[in-house]
């Protein structure tokens, strides 16, 4: 709450210093040249105003909870303090808890730090408004004072900006390195409680940990073999769906079609990739499941309900514009003298296609059928939706196999303790995933770009 | 034989070859199509009897000696929560039929109407008053889901008792039960009970989640697309950049997820359930998009414009600021409204940040419990009970229709304003 007053007033008095900024600059331009317009004198001096009160602010929310909490530890009895660190968070979660239902249930000692906390966010509220007036006052005096017309105030200006735009770009390497941190850190401590090669080999998958020690299984078993099968097999039949259809279609659509039938069906089939995947999850557990079923009981197969099969063919549906329009594009980037050439020697148009486009298209291709892959591999709702739960260790794609990324969402929805390996084995799993589909995109780009630079 | 012959022989095997290679390719082609037809129709199918429900008309006495009250007292939601609604609603039940007598009877009896109908009946004297001097008033209360599925098929099911099929055959003669266009589904939030589900906090929660994705990742992707066009040097930090923003695009979105787990929820302590902390992931998630499109537009505004604007004197800032981004903003629009498309109907990401909670009020802002659309697809299609399969499939209709409608805008931009220079 106070922090968005407190970012209205740095606005507030941002906008007072352009106005004063550029008032100054088309007053002194009456007598003279200014090296820039009055705005950019206005746009300099809002930002000495704005911008070191907002890094304050940051900064300050920053640091802020970390100091509060040191404070907080002194008031603290001993008896908390010699317990573990967890001890003390849960003692900060019944501070707040107090204050929010305004209930300090009596406990001297809660009431005392309930006191000390409001005591210290109020004091920070008062020192931080101070300290960003101050700062963005003083930063108008120091701009108009600090010979403004004498300043390049538009290249400055111009700098500032520029930062800020780099900043902007930073920003994808930022969420790359956060992801590969919080799920390397997290995987890391998981593998301090399951061994990495037990987690990688291991042939055993039951996550639920037992309350008590004695119970059987009470370990849990973090074999993760069963998932990445589960994964392959389902990734594999999506594939097997998706890139002969796909595949065939991108060589009608860009060899055979009519100009106005490619015009409707290309768009048309790229519906299939605009659709949320929760909605082939329904398509797939709902519909297909239920009839491929049907139709392997109507011909006395025992096909279970969440049969890999389902999934596997819905996912395929699903990735087939992925292939279908990048084979498209480079099967029309392959060169028509290619074409004139092997029709000219009279080849028919079909095996003009076979013997010299395909193997032109190729490594295109192939770069395509990668990335649909990996798209496969990391597709969470059809499979968490369609596929079964039971890690079985099978090749059969009538019965009920579980994926990765099933086994992500189920082991972190619903409550949860942050340190169990339960929910650690999340991170790993993530972790997993996120190699694989990082490996197979650089490969596919890889492949795709040098395959382009032939024919350029 | 010479080689003329030998050819003109092999000739026909070949054409049928062509004939045959020609099919494959259309027949993929029709697959495509078929499957999209299924999904759509099927869904349809399904969802078209979410939007009717079933009303029973009863004559409900609202007397104030039903109502426990004393005479004119005033109205208002203090004074009416100790009346037992249940009851009255009980009593004009019996009334329809007074020949239930049994226990077990009347409980079968009392289960045709919708346990959301008491408070219908409230909110009715609630907003109008002066209809307790009336005395008796006809209603029409929603039914149960049951008897609403039981009325539409026209056929039993298994939760239905042949005891209360009799009952409904005995509305259905006297003409006590009708359906009614399915306002409910529009204006009310999730609900145990499917006849009194909805799909308005939902909406909502998509709603915040969106802005907050919009406001994160367009000025973010502008600013990249900008710098990484028209700034950025070339030298071996630029290269990273490029290549982790393709990379990034194809990061399964789920691991999107897991970052916002790791880092906003458990390292910074924002709020479960939050659409900040969704909206946050999911403009992560979209930023390579808009970023791509966004750069692909740049690069499209030609540079004699760029030059002339430089030849008179502007700055490389105010070139790219007065001219450059005026001019490819459509196509940076188009790309943003894709992204948010793609945004709104992800559902993975929003898992792992607990978006999937129970949620029955509707999100007043960005920092209150909410869920999503897709989530609360998730949800229901969850359900064991069959009338949220109906509901499901009524609220994928709603999804896609946003859809279709953000997609038909940004190709209006398009084609209104795409310039080939």
């Amino acid at each position: 709450m106070t922090a968005s007053v407190l970012i209205l007033l740095i606005i507030g008095l941002s906008i007072l210093a352009f106005l004063a900024g550029r008032f100054r600059a088309a007053r002194a331009q009456k007598n003279g040249r200014l090296k820039a317009l009055p705005k950019h004198y206005g746009y300099y001096t809002a930002i000495w105003s704005g911008l070191p009160a907002l890094i304050l602010l940051v900064a300050w929310s920053a640091l802020k909870p970390v100091y509060i909490h040191e404070q907080i530890r002194e008031v603290l009895p001993q008896s908390v303090l010699t317990q573990s660190n967890a001890s003390v968070d849960l003692y900060m979660n019944d501070i707040l808890l107090a204050i929010q239902n305004n209930d300090t249930r009596d406990d001297p000692v809660l009431i005392r730090a309930v006191d000390r906390y409001q005591q210290l966010q109020q004091e920070s509220n008062w020192i931080l408004t101070v300290l960003v007036v101050l700062l963005g006052l003083s930063g108008i005096v120091y701009a108009m004072t600090n010979s403004l017309l004498r300043t390049q105030a538009r290249s400055h200006t111009e700098t500032v900006i520029r930062v800020a735009l780099f900043i902007c770009s930073g920003v994808a390497i930022v969420t790359t390195i956060g992801i590969v941190l919080s799920v390397l850190f997290e995987s890391l401590r998981f593998f301090q409680s399951v061994n990495f090669f037990d987690f990688v080999f291991g042939t055993k998958w039951s996550p639920q940990i037992a309350i008590r020690a004695d119970q059987a299984g009470s370990s849990g078993a973090f074999g993760a073999v069963p998932l990445f099968f589960g994964t392959l097999l389902i990734s594999a039949i999506a594939l097997l769906i998706a890139v002969p259809v796909g595949l065939f279609s991108a060589i009608y659509l860009s060899e055979y079609a009519s100009q106005r039938f490619r015009a409707t069906a290309k768009p048309a089939l790229e519906i299939l990739a605009g659709i949320p995947t929760v909605v082939y999850g329904f398509f797939a557990a709902l519909t297909v499941a239920p009839f491929i079923r049907d139709l392997g009981q109507s011909i006395g197969l025992d096909v279970s309900s969440e049969s890999a099969l389902a999934a596997g063919v819905v996912m395929g549906v699903m990735i087939i514009p992925f292939v279908s329009s990048l084979s498209d594009d480079v099967i029309t980037a392959v060169p028509q003298a290619m074409r004139d050439g092997s029709l000219g020697l009279g080849a028919t148009r079909s095996e003009t296609i076979k013997q010299v486009i395909i193997p032109a298209a190729l490594p295109g291709i192939v770069g395509g059928v990668l990335l649909a892959a990996s798209r496969a591999i990391g597709e969470t709702m059809i499979v968490v939706m369609a596929a079964g739960l039971s890690a079985n260790l099978t090749a059969n794609p009538l019965e009920a196999v579980t994926t990765v990324t099933v086994q992500i969402v189920t082991l972190l929805t619903g409550d949860q303790e942050f340190d169990s390996p339960k929910t650690l084995a999340a991170f790993a799993l993530g972790l997993m995933l996120f190699v694989t589909t990082l490996v197979l995109n650089v490969f596919a780009l890889h492949i795709v770009r040098k395959y382009r630079e032939q024919y350029e | 034989m010479n080689n003329t012959e030998q050819v003109k022989l092999s000739l026909k095997k070949r054409y049928a070859r062509e004939k045959r290679f020609q099919w494959y390719g259309k027949i993929a082609v029709w697959i495509g199509f078929v499957f999209l037809a299924t999904l759509l129709l099927d869904i349809t199918l399904k969802a078209l009897p979410a939007f009717q429900k079933t009303e029973i008309q009863l004559q409900v006495p609202i007397d104030w000696e039903t109502l426990g009250l004393q005479p004119d007292t005033r109205i208002d939601p203090e004074s009416l929560r100790t009346v037992d609604f249940g009851g009255v609603l009980k009593k004009s039940l019996r009334e329809v039929f007074p020949d239930v007598k049994k226990r077990k009877d009347k409980k079968l009896l009392y289960r045709l109407i919708s346990s959301g109908a008491e408070y219908q009946l409230r909110d009715l004297i609630l907003s109008e008053p002066e209809l307790i001097q009336q005395g008796k008033i006809s209603l029409w209360v929603t039914a149960d889901d049951d008897v609403d599925t039981f009325y539409k098929l026209k056929k039993s099911t298994s939760r239905i008792k042949p005891k209360q099929a009799e009952m409904i055959q005995q509305l259905m003669d006297q003409g006590k039960i009708r359906t009614r266009f399915n306002d409910t589904f529009f204006q009310n939030s999730d609900s145990r009970e499917p006849e009194q589900a909805g799909i308005r906090g939902a909406l909502v929660g998509s709603f915040w989640t969106l802005l907050v994705t919009l406001v994160i990742s367009l000025p973010i992707g502008i600013g990249a697309a900008v710098y990484l066009e028209e700034f950025a040097p070339k030298n071996k930090l630029t290269d990273i950049i490029e290549v982790n923003i393709n990379n990034l695009a194809a990061v399964p979105s789920i691991v999107f997820g897991l970052l916002g787990l790791a880092v906003f929820i458990n390292f910074f302590g924002m709020p479960r359930s939050a659409p900040l902390v969704g909206g946050i992931v999911l403009s992560l998630m979209t930023l390579p998009t808009i970023i791509i499109s966004a750069r692909a537009a740049i690069k499209s505004v030609p540079p004699s414009i760029k030059e002339a604007a430089l030849g008179l004197g502007a700055s490389h800032m105010q070139t790219v600021f007065h001219h450059v981004l005026p001019l490819a903003m459509p196509g940076i629009l188009t790309g943003a409204i894709i992204g948010m498309a793609q945004a709104l109907g992800e559902t993975a990401p929003l898992l792992m940040i607990g978006m999937v909670a129970f949620i029955v009020d509707v999100p007043g802002g960005i920092l209150d419990s909410a869920t999503v659309l897709p989530v609360q697809i998730y949800l229901w299609a969850d359900s064991p009970e069959r009338a949220f399969t109906a509901l499901t499939a009524a609220a994928i209709l709603v999804l896609l229709a946003f859809l279709v409608t953000m997609n038909a805008i940004a190709i209006y931009l398009r084609k209104q304003f795409e310039r080939r220079w």
